[in-house]
């Protein structure tokens, strides 16, 4: 299972390179054209069995959120920032690996029996925390990790039974799903898988990307928000480990094309898989920036739904990832130019 | 153009579900124009040889109004049928309690306000207020998750003011239509786009423009006012004629499109205001960004309560912006 490969690589935004490589390694066998753009993305290209194909844009980022190094104390201890959406309630005590060797740290915390009631329940900022890699002082600290380092959480991937937990599903999930579909046989359309860069700070490696590949429509594939934990009130949960892939009508980035949704879902009831209405108006993906390249792209967004994400660990149902690879698969095979008369 | 009007506010089209008012549009403008296409988000887009291409006098313009409007879309339906929303575009739960809203099959909701609440006498979130479409269960609650609504008012004309949901921006479409109807040749070549999901994020027009490539862009919108009780300083009124936009928050418009405006009205003694906006822009902002830039500008039609289901502007407005537009189209640049 190439998730867990992609899961446990380190690839915080700007920094894709190991994850390029996984994939690369992955599908370069299975595609007749590769090429790495200026910002770093992975545009693959699968053509068609039509005279006349179709472009049609597949894309997953790489990237994932995480920290930098961007100063050293007297003690040898690390100040880090965030690199994307970071939730700061969550790091005090939480272990990493630093830089390109994965050297181990751990994010300081003060015992509890040093907490003062009235700082208990408080959350500290990310630029108040102290990175331990037991460096002895500044200047192994600098040797160590130097400014500008990245640093990921230490997790492993691990299978829970028909659920697998590991970091950065959120986008690897997607990668994967990709990674998938351009193994399998041809469509009728040449399809662009592209792996993009820097989707945690603002949707910036498919921004150019799509204005690169032109295509006639798009799908974002994303892990996404599951919120399915109990809750004190009749709310929401986003979407629900175990219903099957979620389908975007509407995020903060872009509102979907309902052609798209419309083949989605068809497809999804004429072969009775799984599928559910992701939260109407959360988020953001990839697609909020494609679908505006150029004279504008037909977009859609589906995604593995996960538990946690952007935290140490998130968690997802396999079950959902096959039949998200099975919605997209049976989906493209159904697209044609009359899908988007 | 009364009918006109009142067949396009009460048309439905949310931002991202704009068949319906595109086809209204497309009937109305089909017999006018010498070409007609849908582009790849959907936005209409007319074109118009002009009868002086290719010579010094010929500019290719592009003139623009959102056909999109606001709404809300359905997040959730608990266990009661009650459906949980969020907005399409800029909605302000003030406005909400009370409203009705249509579906796109024509169904009817009531949208009210979670009665405990920690204070309230606080504005509520929209996260506190429901629809209630008369489900009494999930199960057989008609709507479902991810279907978007628009408020529903019917169109009133009182006196010279007209009274709608929607005249953001079915007023502007109202305008360029009329234009069309009334413009008997033109040494330009004219693009006259309707466009998609101004509303989200001026997404439609930056896209149509990208495609189009004009040499000047003008937007017809719709602006706030300073004419009622206790409201903000501005310097635009209903009834004293369309306002040519200088600037606002999203953009400066250009000071030759501006000037261009501000001389065919002198020249034909149509009376306009100027107008700076403080929140608030127009898919001029976004065209004038597009590829190497686009001299850009905006006619704005005043409006009262906009985003509300009750916006209010004056007819002689609406007139006064068709003439002035024909002034411009109908001379050289």
């Amino acid at each position: 299972m190439i998730l867990k490969e992609l899961s446990e690589a380190h690839g915080v935004s700007g920094n894709e390179g190991d994850v390029r490589s996984i994939v690369l390694d992955a599908v370069r066998d299975h595609v007749d054209g590769v090429r790495i753009d200026a910002l770093g993305n992975l545009l693959t290209v699968k053509h068609g069995t039509d005279q006349d194909p179709m472009r049609v844009m597949l894309a997953a980022h790489m990237d994932e959120i995480g920290l930098m190094v961007v100063d050293h104390d007297d003690k040898g201890l690390l100040k880090v920032r965030a690199v994307g959406g970071i939730d700061a309630r969550l790091l005090p005590g939480v272990r990493l690996a630093v830089g390109p060797d994965r050297i181990p740290g751990v994010i300081g915390i003060k015992p509890i029996h040093l907490v003062e009631s009235d700082e208990m329940g408080k959350v500290t900022k990310v630029e108040k925390l102290m990175v331990d890699i037991g460096a002895k002082g500044k200047e192994e600290a600098q040797e160590l990790a130097p400014l500008g380092t990245y640093a990921t959480f230490a997790t492993p991937y691990r299978e829970l039974g028909p659920t697998v937990t590991g970091k950065a599903f959120d986008d690897r999930a997607g990668c994967a799903v990709l990674v998938e579909l351009l193994r399998g046989d041809r469509f009728s359309f040449d399809l662009h898988g592209v792996f993009t860069v820097q989707e945690e700070v603002g949707l910036r490696g498919a921004r150019v990307a799509a204005f690169a590949v032109d295509p006639d429509c798009a799908f974002a594939l994303e892990g996404t928000i599951a919120d399915d934990i109990p809750k004190e009130k009749d709310e929401s949960p986003t979407t629900e480990l175990g219903k099957g892939p979620a389908i975007t009508v509407m995020d903060r980035s872009f509102i979907a094309d309902r052609r798209l949704v419309r083949l989605l879902t068809g497809t999804a009831e004429e072969l009775d898989i799984p599928y559910q209405i992701k939260q109407p108006g959360l988020g953001g993906t990839d697609a909020g920036v494609i679908h505006l390249a150029r004279e504008g792209v037909p977009s859609a967004t589906v995604a593995v739904p996960s538990r946690y994400i952007h935290s140490p660990a998130a968690l997802l149902s396999l079950e959902d990832f096959d039949h998200t690879v099975r919605l997209m698969r049976e989906s493209l095979s159904r697209l044609t130019r009359e899908t988007l008369k | 153009m009364r009918e006109l009007i009142r067949k396009l506010v009460e048309s439905y089209g949310p931002s991202g579900t704009e068949e319906q008012i595109r086809d209204v549009i497309r009937a109305e403008v089909e017999p006018l124009v010498d070409d007609l296409r849908v582009d790849a988000m959907g936005s209409l887009i007319a074109h118009v040889e002009g009868n002086g291409s290719g010579t010094d006098e010929g500019h290719r313009l592009l003139l623009d109004a959102h056909l999109d409007e606001i709404g809300v879309m359905v997040t959730y339906i608990d266990e009661d049928g009650f459906a949980r929303f969020t907005s399409i575009g800029g909605v302000s739960p003030l406005t909400c309690i009370g409203s009705r809203v249509a579906f796109e099959d024509g169904r009817v909701g009531v949208i009210h306000v979670d009665q405990k609440r920690e204070d309230a006498s606080k504005v509520p979130k929209l996260d506190q207020l429901y629809i209630d479409v008369g489900a009494t269960s999930r199960d057989d609650c008609p709507v479902k998750i991810g279907e978007p609504a628009v408020f529903t008012r019917p169109f009133v004309a009182q006196g010279s003011r007209l009274i709608s949901k929607a005249m953001d921006d079915r007023i502007g479409c109202a305008v360029l239509i009329e234009l069309l109807r009334r413009l008997d040749g033109t040494p330009h070549d004219l693009y006259v786009v309707f466009a998609v999901q101004e509303e989200v994020g001026l997404r439609g027009a930056r896209t149509s423009a990208f495609g189009i490539e004009p040499d000047m862009a003008i937007a017809v919108d719709v602006t706030g006012t300073g004419d009622t009780p206790e409201a903000k300083p501005m310097a635009v009124k209903l009834g004293a004629g369309p306002a040519v936009k200088v600037k606002d928050s999203g953009m400066i418009a250009h000071p030759k499109v501006r000037q261009l405006l501000l001389d065919r009205a002198e020249e034909a003694d149509i009376p306009y205001q100027l107008e700076v906006l403080e929140r608030g822009t127009t898919d001029a902002a976004a065209v004038q960004l597009v590829r190497a830039g686009v001299p850009a500008g905006c006619l704005s039609i005043p409006c009262r309560y906009v985003h509300s289901p009750s916006e209010m502007v004056d007819e002689a407005d609406v007139e006064n912006g068709v003439r002035l537009l024909l002034e411009v189209l109908q001379k050289p640049l």
